[in-house]
């Protein structure tokens, strides 16, 4: 006797099990129930149909006909109220109720809605179906949208829209979009990319309250306080598996409803398919598995042997313009590898991570023309080992030439300055080796490019190499470190021309090796950063050496040393008893002038840092930057104040240069001094840059040095007053900033560029040096300790202590 | 047996970063990478027993803040041409909580000073 099946949801799934069921000739009288009033249609589609790509009519997989024809009873726009399992029934909410002899649940997932303040407003959507589609296609060109969630869904829904002319910011509570699926280096590709169509992307942003005005939607508030204006809001953070109706029916749920390997739900006359169930742990929300999950639940139903698998994932994008794949594990781990391709130019990026010889995951980025093959390297687990040289070029590459070190450069634009001290573009060199210049040396006497400083030659000589090809051999220079081939020079000039202002963006934009990157090309990252875009990238804690991340000088035995400032090395009796105190109740060993004429309290416990820089802030001492690469003491005499022989006022200058330099970072540590006359008390002359007051104004020198090298500074200027002399001193401050190597005091780096060179910028761009100096210095100008007393004490205790649990 | 207890909070340890956990045993240093594994070393380098929970995290690798060593994270040995090994537990996150096993840390030999 033929059996009544009854399927609750016409979905993805549900739609192929019925499509099986009826192409073997299953023996069942099919009622197929569905809460949207219409039947099967292709959801993972509805991108297409936003952007305008695709009607709905053209993603319908099963119409009207197709019921009819197959003898399937629809029930259309009505839900089920009730499943009565003893009896075997269903209760619709139209009253109806229908007997059931197999019962197959397909109720899908519901989008997570986050429950913030106004998320009930009128105009605050999922995107889930086709009417919230709809709602979305209703917007055009003069309309705001917020999308918040930069996953898989929430960037396809932006990008529909904003292919229609829709004004869209995207709101990601992640540092990078789609960090399920993509490592920061593709993440990053794929932000520049829906930039590049006009979308606002917000990464590492907290929505917090969402405004209304008469019940409908205005705009977003984020944690900051920034107001994201919006006619529509979308979440799409998420979806849940639907599992109120199988719960209510006193079926096994968990996450979503458990089935086995047949798809059989805890009663054996009830299955479940798709996006609502659980099994082995795992949910789905991509339409491989579920196929697989409709293609078993059929067989079921038809009495035959078959099991659900799962099986390795893989994920496209569906926005046009963005080619976008990953697929299987692509972590760092154990013995695994990485072979990383990058081509910035195309905005090509390819990563395959290998364990054994097999390739277990892979990122594929701007061309995923090969993506089939690949992942058909993750499923078969093939061995590698023989192909590996050249598998990242993909299959039709095998045995093909290795890739192209130098398509950075080539990637420059013309205009692209690439020697800074003469003006000199890559466009002038290209076309001077057009006019016959073949190497270094004509280059330099025909355009004067790398004839100052030099610190261009590596990136005139490439420039050589890409436009002259085999004919030019590029002399081997040292790279930054292992994880790049480039130099310290050609990054920074990378950061500056292609306007990098985030660390993958720089590990991306000049191939770096290494997923993210090592100790010793992170700090000069970081440096080089915040010296270049101050405003646009935030400095990276994760990326100092241990000193500068908590702000005191780690010792032999890893406890810290605390140095508070001593603005020009001047104290009170007041804060001399706060230190005294300080180092009574902390318990400090040792207590140490130093020869900046500080205070160093040595033998600090860690714990104990928020907690003693709370009592010396309290006392009104700041963070003396003991630790850092940056502006540590200015050194004074007496000067005029106190001293017969004093010329000027060398106590307070020293002050108002240490209060105006603090916090600046530097490439490495910057030691001043100011003497109040030639007798030179405060030893000006071996410090990084050091002042000498003479009856007629101020001497000012730089690159002295009193440690491994000992120097003596060399005169860059005298000027009259002390405006003056501070108006310099923030100058050429600045041009070291933002020209030297990391880690090179300002005597290497004035060996490198010379003094004519320092004495020329700082006479013609002193005012220029200084606004940057000073826009820089409105972030970076603070008391890091007062900082970390009021928000992140709790990061210098133990993450726990187990120490009072026995130990058996 | 494992006998995983609940340490504290993912997001406690930053990214690319790390925190040391006190045991009756000497300190033991959690860290998270950057995609969201977790390790539990001994808190000591095997140069000169560096705080490693203070080093700069890079891929599965730390570098000692004192002597710039790299260990690695998975396996507790020195990389390129240092040599020593650092004792490594059995850590994992599990919905955005780190544990660690107790049986582990209690079963390992004195490496530090007890507390």
């Amino acid at each position: 006797m033929t059996q009544h099946l009854i399927v609750i949801g016409a979905g993805m799934a549900t739609g192929r099990m019925l499509e099986t069921l009826v192409e073997n000739g299953a023996d069942y009288d099919i009622t197929l129930i569905n809460g949207e009033p219409r039947g099967n249609y292709n959801r993972i589609m509805l991108s297409p149909v936003l952007s305008g790509e695709k009607t709905y009519a053209e993603i319908v997989t099963h119409d009207d006909a197709w019921y009819a024809d197959n003898s399937v009873t629809t029930r259309f726009g009505c839900f089920v109220e009730a499943v009565d399992r003893a009896a075997k029934t269903v209760t619709l909410t139209t009253g109806e109720v229908l007997g059931y002899d197999k019962l197959v649940f397909g109720t899908g997932s519901n989008p997570f809605m986050i429950p913030l303040p106004g998320h009930d407003l009128d105009g605050v959507i999922a995107y889930r179906d086709l009417e919230d589609t709809e709602k979305m296609m209703g917007l055009g060109p003069d309309h705001k949208c917020v999308v918040i969630g930069g996953g898989l869904l929430g960037l396809e829904a932006a990008a529909g829209m904003a292919a229609r002319g829709v004004d869209v910011t995207v709101v990601h509570i992640m540092g990078h979009l789609m960090e399920r699926q993509l490592d920061e280096a593709a993440g990053y590709l794929l932000r520049k990319a829906l930039v590049d169509k006009g979308i606002t992307v917000k990464c590492a942003a907290n929505s917090k309250e969402i405004l209304g005005e008469d019940g409908h939607v205005r705009a977003l508030l984020l944690d900051d306080g920034t107001e994201l204006p919006c006619d529509l809001l979308v979440m799409a953070v998420g979806i849940r598996p639907n599992v109120k109706l199988a719960q209510d029916a006193g079926l096994a749920v968990g996450k979503g409803i458990h089935v086995d390997d047949q798809m059989l739900t805890s009663d054996a006359d009830v299955l479940a398919v798709g996006e609502c169930v659980e099994h082995d742990g795992a949910i789905f929300g991509l339409v491989a598995p579920l196929y697989d999950q409709a293609k078993v639940a059929a067989k079921t139903l038809m009495g035959q042997t078959d099991a659900f698998v799962q099986k390795e994932l893989s994920t496209k994008l569906k926005v046009t313009g963005c080619d976008l794949f990953s697929a299987g594990d692509f972590a760092d781990g154990d013995g695994r590898e990485d072979i990383v391709f990058r081509d910035p130019a195309r905005g090509v990026y390819r990563r395959l991570v290998l364990q054994n010889n097999v390739v277990i995951g892979a990122v594929m980025y701007g061309d995923t023309a090969d993506s089939n093959w690949f992942f058909g390297l993750i499923r078969d687990k093939t061995d590698i080992a023989d192909m590996r040289d050249t598998l990242i070029f993909g299959p039709a590459y095998q045995g093909g030439t290795p890739l192209d070190p130098l398509a950075a450069v080539a990637a420059l634009p013309r205009d692209a300055e690439i020697c800074g001290c003469n003006g000199i573009c890559k466009g002038q060199i290209e076309d001077a080796i057009a006019a016959g210049a073949s190497d270094l040396g004509a280059i330099k006497a025909t355009t004067k490019a790398s004839a100052s400083c030099g610190t261009c030659t590596g990136l005139v000589e490439q420039v050589l190499a890409v436009t002259l090809g085999d004919d030019f051999v590029v002399p081997a220079a040292a790279s930054m470190c292992g994880c790049t081939d480039m130099t310290h020079e050609d990054v920074r000039r990378m950061i500056k021309s292609r306007r990098l202002t985030s660390m993958p963006a720089v590990w991306q934009e000049c191939g770096w090796k290494t997923p993210d990157g090592c100790h010793s090309c992170r700090p000069a990252l970081n440096f080089y950063l915040l010296a270049d875009w101050p405003l646009e990238y935030q400095d990276d804690p994760q990326s100092r050496f241990i000193n500068e991340r908590k702000h005191a000088n780690i010792q032999k035995d890893g406890t810290y040393s605390v140095v508070p400032r001593m603005w020009g090395g001047i104290t009170t009796p007041k804060e001399l008893r706060a230190i005294a105190d300080a180092a009574d109740k902390y318990m400090v060993p040792t207590v140490k002038v130093t020869g900046g004429q500080r205070i160093d309290l040595l033998g600090v416990r860690g714990e104990d840092l928020p907690a003693i820089w709370k009592d010396l802030n309290d006392a009104g001492m700041v963070s003396g930057y003991a630790y850092s690469k940056g502006l540590r003491t200015v050194k004074t005499c007496v000067g005029t104040d106190h001293c017969r022989f004093g010329t000027q006022d060398s106590t307070g200058l020293g002050i108002k240069l240490e209060q105006t330099l603090h916090g600046a970072w530097t490439p490495h540590k910057l030691k001043l001094a100011v003497s109040g006359c030639p007798r030179n008390c405060a030893e000006a002359t071996c410090k990084d840059i050091g002042v000498v007051c003479v009856d007629s104004g101020y001497q000012i020198s730089i690159g002295g040095a009193a440690g491994m090298d000992v120097k003596e500074t060399e005169l860059l200027c005298q000027v009259a007053t002390e405006d003056d002399a501070i108006l310099v001193i923030k100058a050429v401050t600045q041009l070291y900033r933002e020209n030297a190597k990391y880690l090179d005091r300002i005597y290497k780096w004035m060996a490198k560029v010379g003094l004519d060179w320092i004495k020329e910028r700082v006479e013609a761009d002193r005012d220029a040096l200084v606004e940057r100096f000073e826009l820089s210095q409105t972030i970076y100008r603070h008391d890091p300790w007062a900082d970390h007393v009021a928000k992140q004490t709790e990061r210098y205790q133990p993450l726990a202590n187990l120490s009072l649990e026995a130990a058996e | 047996m494992t006998d995983w207890i609940d340490i504290a909070a993912l997001d406690d340890v930053p990214a690319r970063g790390a925190r040391m956990v006190k045991t009756a045993l000497g300190c033991v240093a959690v860290f998270r990478t950057a995609d969201d594994q977790v390790f539990a070393l001994d808190n000591a380098c095997p140069h000169k027993a560096g705080p490693l929970a203070e080093g700069i995290v890079h891929g599965t690798s730390v570098t000692c803040p004192l002597h710039n060593w790299v260990i690695s994270l998975e396996t507790g040995e020195a990389q390129g041409a240092d040599e020593g090994r650092v004792a490594t537990y059995p850590a994992r996150v599990d919905g955005g909580r780190i544990l660690l096993d107790r049986t582990f840390l209690q079963a390992r030999p004195t490496s530090g000073a007890a507390a």
